[in-house]
Order: structure tokens, then C-alpha cells, then sequence
């Protein structure tokens, strides 16, 4: 796990993850219902905010959100 | 033919007692429990699949109806030897499991009221309806039960909180396990004797002013939600159908469980989120030929393009409809193109419990209309100031109805004063604008308050304002919808700070998350824009109205008792 994919997971998980349970970067988020269309908006915001980027809404779909492993490559992708 | 036939013909001579014909119901006892998985079972279908259900992960559940019957016996069974008696309110708080369908029944078996919790739902959201309808108990998960447990202090009407997918959990005082799996299954269950009035689920919506109501239904609602299924959704008996609402909102036990199962339909729930692939693959797979979504699917659908759709094969799709906002034409000539089916508009609130004005099989579609009003139904609008009804078509006026149908809401919880006011003239007033053209079409054009459409969902401003003024860094707030492309309106947030705290990304992510956490994502605004102050009128109360014309570019109308700078 490298570093941006940790600073996701520590933000899924302090934001999004009840006490106690478990996820890794690979978890299903939205098809667990952890996250859904509605919050993923947040959590694109953290992104855009972190690292000074813009997430066309194209490349923030329910599949590329759905574990930190692929969040993390959308961001990758798009700071080149 | 369509099941209803020719609506010209049907709905001048429908009564409700011929919608009690078509159920079979002639007088006495009426129990929806008895009705979706019992009778099934003795018309000799009980080695039917009622349920197909696929979680996240890919697993595969599959249930007859026989197995329902056992299963709602069995949760029946377990809640009286807990101590729960007619008219108690269970609360259902989980993912779309099987074993929240099972409970659903199980609780109206026994005669008391189910209340289903969006499971998204956050403390504040949970507190604020459990505590309303003083709930006895709630049933719900590993995944679900902390957010309980942190409130449950402050909940002293609450005797059990039940946890029903994990027998590991460390327990707490109220707290218990109850594992369907391993239970006893009860074949023989005693129903409790109810009638048409006995009331049956209680499900909570929001208004403009004041907290979210728990619009009150009867048992008797399943008269006019059976007809509805049959006729609207066009059921037949070998049929599979594939409802994508959550039982949290009306739609998904109005039409995801009781008319559906009170026909005999297989149904499928998929407990995966959203995904354009996934759900052609559940269209495809389990051989859905009914399907029920939303708007707001159907645009995020539209966004990935026909090709994905191509990939897959529908063969026996024959009939899809809409339902939670108004579907905009591009969207029923999408499902055209697609799958060469038009979707079929259909409109109701929780109030109303079962379809309302809707688009019928057999008849022409309109693009953008939301069709006629059901038979039985006396549909019309009113003026918007003097509150008469309007005969001149295609005039603007206020959806109301004539009260008397079976599924119309007795009550809102402990609430007859906000009742009341939703009758003016003896109509039921829908709060909703719309127009009727010169063959009874209505064409939607929005809502007549402040509560925002988002996704389907109706979220009250009053609640997330409540919420926000309680973050530590907010002094006033106003919410109000603002467009969107895809979930018709999305949460606005307009925040003035208190001293010593000025705005910041951090800041602003910081108020979303905490009203996701607190309410739910579907409150959570999707913008926040940080004020100096908000406008208010002489008296201070806040202008909502100026907010949200100006989200909309619309006029800003009269401003004279906007106070002075």
C-alpha cells in the first residue's frame, strides 16, 4: 500500500467506517453500501481538496469509487 | 391485453369494493401478512420462488413462498415471546437482507406496526422517528446496531434492540440476538384478528416546517395497493420483477413487498449499490421482465451510454415503469432506445400509500406526463390562492384529491394538527404544482414548499438546518434544493459562521460530513456557500424562498418584508 492509498483508507475509514469493523483498499465501498452516490460526493471533495485536482464526473463512477485500490488510481491518473 | 384492459372504459364505472373483488376480500379479517405469503401458500404456490436475492458480494439466496410464510411465522413467533403486542411499533433498520422482508410480515402478522429505517439514516435521523413513535423495538445488524445503541439512552419507550446477522456481537443491556436460521421454524402461526382500519406500517416523510410526520397506514391499504401492482405494474403470474427501492421508503414496501407478493410475483432484491453494469446483469441474469426504478437511476443509467446496455440481453423485459420524481421525456425515450420499452411514469406520495395518477399499459404515453389519475381516484388542481378547482386545462394549479381511497394515510403520528392541515375544502392537498391538459393528462411542474426532491426522496430543510446550527462552527443556516442533472435537486447549505471561525475547504467538508453522519447522505448538502448573514424577513424569519429562486434563477417575487441591511 503506498502512500496516497493509505491517506484514503485513513479517511474512509475515520469518515465512513463504524467502530470496529475492518476494511482494506481493496473492500467494496459502494457495492457494500458503505458508500453511496450521495456521500461519494464528500468523499470526492476530500480528494479534490487534498491533492488540488478536479474529478470529471465521468471518472467518478460508482465502479472506479468503489475501493480505495481504484480511488486511488483515478487520482493518479489525473495528476499525471 | 393489459390486466386493467381500456382505462376509458374502467374508470368510469370502478368502485373500490370491485378492487376488493380482485383481491378476494369480502369483509372481515384482512391481514397483508396473511395475505403475501399464506394465501399464496393455499392457492397452491407455495413451492414458488417469492424471493431471489443477491447481496454485494454475489451471493445468492433464493426462497419460496412457503418459506416466507414459515420465515414471517418465525419472526412472528419470536416478537410476541418478547413481548410485543398489537399496535407496538418495531422499527426495521437494516440492509435490504432477506431478513428484513421476513420481519416485515412476521411484524404485521402479529398485528403491530412496522416502521422501516432507511438504513443510510444517522443517529439524529433515527432518534428523531424513533422517539416520535415511542418504538418498542428495532431489529437490525452487525453493520447497524452502534448507531442504535448511541441514542438508546435517550430512548426509554425502547424495551429490545435486536440484532439479527451476528451471534458474536458483545451485548449490551436491551440488546439481543435472534438468528433466523438457527430458530425453530413456526409453521403455524395464530394472526391477529385485523381489519381494514387496523393500522399496518408507519413511515415517515418530510414537510417544510417541523420534524419529519410517520404517515400512519392500515391493513387495508392492500386493497388498493394489489389493484395497483396489477394494474399499473401489470403483474402476471409468471412475471419476475424487479422492484430497486429501498423498504426504508414507501416505495419499497407499498411496491417491494405487499402488492407484489400479494399477487404471487417472484420477486428479486439486489443488496448491491448502484452500477450500470450490475444492473443489466441483474436485468439479464434472474430474467426480470417487470422492473420498477427511479428517475434518478435512469439518468445515471442514460449517462453510460446504449452501448453498455447492448451487452447484455433482456429477453423477457417486457414492461418498466418510474417512480419518485418526474421523469423528464428524455428519459422515457432513452428506455426506447435501450430496450425498446418506454418507461412508465407513475405518481404518489407516502401519504397516498399506492399509486395515484400514472401512465397505464395500453395507453398512449405522453413524454414528461405523469398520465391520469387511477380509477377511483378523484384527481384534480386547485387554485393556487382561493383553493377552487380548476377547469380550465393546462392552468397551474395544486394536486389534490378526494380522500377516501383504501391506502390514504389515517394519521400522522401523534401529529393531528399538521393532519389537519393537509386538507383545505374537503381535498386532500398533495403539495405539488401541477397541470391537467384537455384529455386528463397531468404534467408536473413542482413542488408548492420548500422540501427538496433529491434522488427521489423528499429530505424537510427544517431537519438539516436543526442539525447544522448544531455543528459547533455554525451560527444560522438555511437549506434549500438546488438543480441538478441527475437526482432533480441536490442539498444546498447556506451557513453563516460564528465568531472566531472563517470559512475553509476543511471547514466546508467538515459541516457535509457531519450531516451525513448525522441525518443521512441524502441530506448532506452537496454545497455549502458561506454567508455573511442570511436574509430574513422584519419578524427573522429566515427567506428560504429568496435562497432557493435565486439556486433556480427564477424571480425572486416580493421582497418588501425582506428586513433592512
Amino acid at each position: 500500500m503506498d502512500e496516497l492509498e493509505q491517506t484514503i483508507l485513513d479517511y474512509v475509514i475515520d469518515e465512513y467506517i463504524e467502530d470496529g469493523e475492518e476494511i482494506g483498499v481493496e473492500s467494496p465501498l459502494i457495492s457494500a453500501g458503505i458508500v453511496d452516490s450521495f456521500s461519494m460526493v464528500s468523499l470526492k471533495t476530500f480528494l479534490e481538496r487534498r491533492y488540488k485536482i478536479s474529478i470529471p464526473d465521468d471518472k467518478a463512477s460508482p465502479e472506479a469509487f468503489d475501493n480505495v485500490k481504484s480511488i486511488a488510481q483515478v487520482v493518479r491518473d489525473i495528476l499525471g | 391485453m393489459p390486466n386493467m384492459g381500456d382505462y376509458n372504459d374502467v374508470y368510469p364505472n370502478f368502485t373500490w369494493k370491485k378492487a376488493e373483488e380482485v383481491l378476494g376480500y369480502d369483509g372481515g379479517p384482512l391481514n397483508i401478512g396473511w395475505y403475501c405469503s399464506d394465501r399464496i401458500c393455499e392457492q397452491g404456490k407455495g413451492k414458488k420462488l417469492a424471493l431471489i436475492w443477491e447481496g454485494f458480494t454475489g451471493e445468492v439466496e433464493k426462497y419460496t413462498f412457503d418459506e416466507l410464510r414459515q420465515n414471517s411465522n418465525t419472526y412472528g413467533e419470536f416478537l410476541r415471546s418478547i413481548g410485543v403486542v398489537e399496535r407496538d411499533r418495531v422499527c426495521i433498520f437494516m440492509d435490504k437482507i432477506p431478513d428484513l422482508y421476513f420481519s416485515f410480515l412476521g411484524i404485521l402478522k402479529i398485528g403491530a406496526i412496522a416502521q422501516p429505517l432507511f438504513s443510510a439514516f444517522g443517529e439524529e435521523a433515527l432518534f428523531t422517528r424513533m422517539e416520535n413513535a415511542a418504538s418498542s423495538v428495532i431489529l437490525t445488524t452487525k453493520k447497524h446496531y452502534r448507531k442504535v445503541r448511541r441514542i438508546k439512552d435517550q430512548l426509554p419507550a425502547l424495551r429490545h434492540i435486536v440484532i439479527v446477522d451476528d451471534d458474536s456481537v458483545g451485548l449490551e443491556e436491551r440488546e439481543m440476538i435472534f438468528n433466523l436460521k438457527a430458530a425453530k421454524k413456526i409453521d403455524k402461526i395464530e394472526i391477529a384478528k385485523t381489519g381494514p382500519e387496523s393500522p399496518s406500517v408507519l413511515h415517515y416523510t418530510s414537510g417544510t416546517t417541523g420534524q419529519p410526520k410517520g404517515a400512519l397506514h392500515v391493513h387495508g391499504s392492500l386493497i388498493a395497493q394489489h389493484i395497483t401492482t396489477k394494474w399499473v405494474l401489470d403483474l402476471r403470474d409468471d412475471d419476475v420483477y424487479w422492484c430497486t427501492a429501498d423498504p426504508g421508503w414507501v416505495t419499497g414496501t407499498s411496491y417491494g413487498i405487499i402488492g407484489p407478493w400479494s399477487l404471487g410475483t417472484t420477486q428479486v432484491v439486489y443488496d448491491g449499490g448502484f452500477g450500470a453494469a450490475k444492473w443489466y446483469r441483474i436485468l439479464q441474469d434472474y430474467g426480470v421482465s417487470v422492473w420498477y426504478t427511479a428517475p434518478t437511476a435512469i439518468r445515471l443509467l442514460m449517462k453510460e451510454g446504449t452501448a453498455l446496455v447492448k451487452q447484455f440481453k433482456y429477453p423477457r423485459l417486457r414492461h418498466m415503469c418510474s417512480v419518485g420524481e418526474p421523469l423528464n421525456p428524455e428519459g422515457v425515450i432513452w428506455g426506447q432506445e435501450a430496450f425498446g420499452l418506454p418507461y412508465f411514469d407513475t405518481y404518489w406520495q407516502t401519504e397516498t400509500g399506492a399509486i395515484v395518477i400514472t401512465n397505464f399499459p395500453g395507453m398512449e404515453i405522453r413524454p414528461g406526463s405523469m398520465g391520469k389519475a387511477f380509477p377511483g381516484i378523484e384527481a384534480v388542481v386547485l387554485d393556487l390562492k382561493t383553493h377552487e378547482v380548476i377547469a380550465e386545462p393546462n392552468k397551474v394549479g395544486l394536486i389534490a384529491l378526494k380522500p377516501g381511497w383504501p391506502s390514504m394515510m389515517r394519521e400522522y403520528w401523534n401529529n393531528p394538527e399538521v393532519y389537519g392541515k393537509k386538507f383545505i375544502n374537503g381535498w386532500y392537498i398533495t403539495g405539488d404544482r401541477s397541470s391537467i391538459d384537455k384529455d386528463g393528462y397531468f404534467w408536473f411542474v413542482g413542488r408548492d414548499d420548500d422540501v427538496i426532491n433529491t434522488g427521489g426522496h423528499l429530505v424537510g430543510p427544517f431537519e438539516i438546518e436543526s442539525a447544522l446550527i448544531e455543528h459547533e462552527a455554525v451560527a444560522e443556516a438555511a437549506a434549500v434544493g438546488k438543480p441538478d442533472p441527475v437526482n432533480m435537486e441536490v442539498v444546498k447549505a447556506f451557513v453563516a459562521l460564528k465568531p472566531g471561525f472563517s470559512p475553509s475547504d476543511d471547514l466546508e467538508l467538515s459541516i457535509m460530513n457531519y450531516i451525513r453522519k448525522r441525518l443521512s447522505p441524502l441530506a448532506m448538502p452537496q454545497e455549502i456557500e458561506f454567508v455573511d448573514k442570511l436574509p430574513k424577513t422584519r419578524s427573522g424569519k429566515i427567506m428560504r424562498r429568496l435562497l432557493r429562486a435565486k439556486e433556480w434563477g427564477e424571480d425572486l417575487g416580493d421582497t418588501s418584508t425582506l428586513e433592512d441591511d
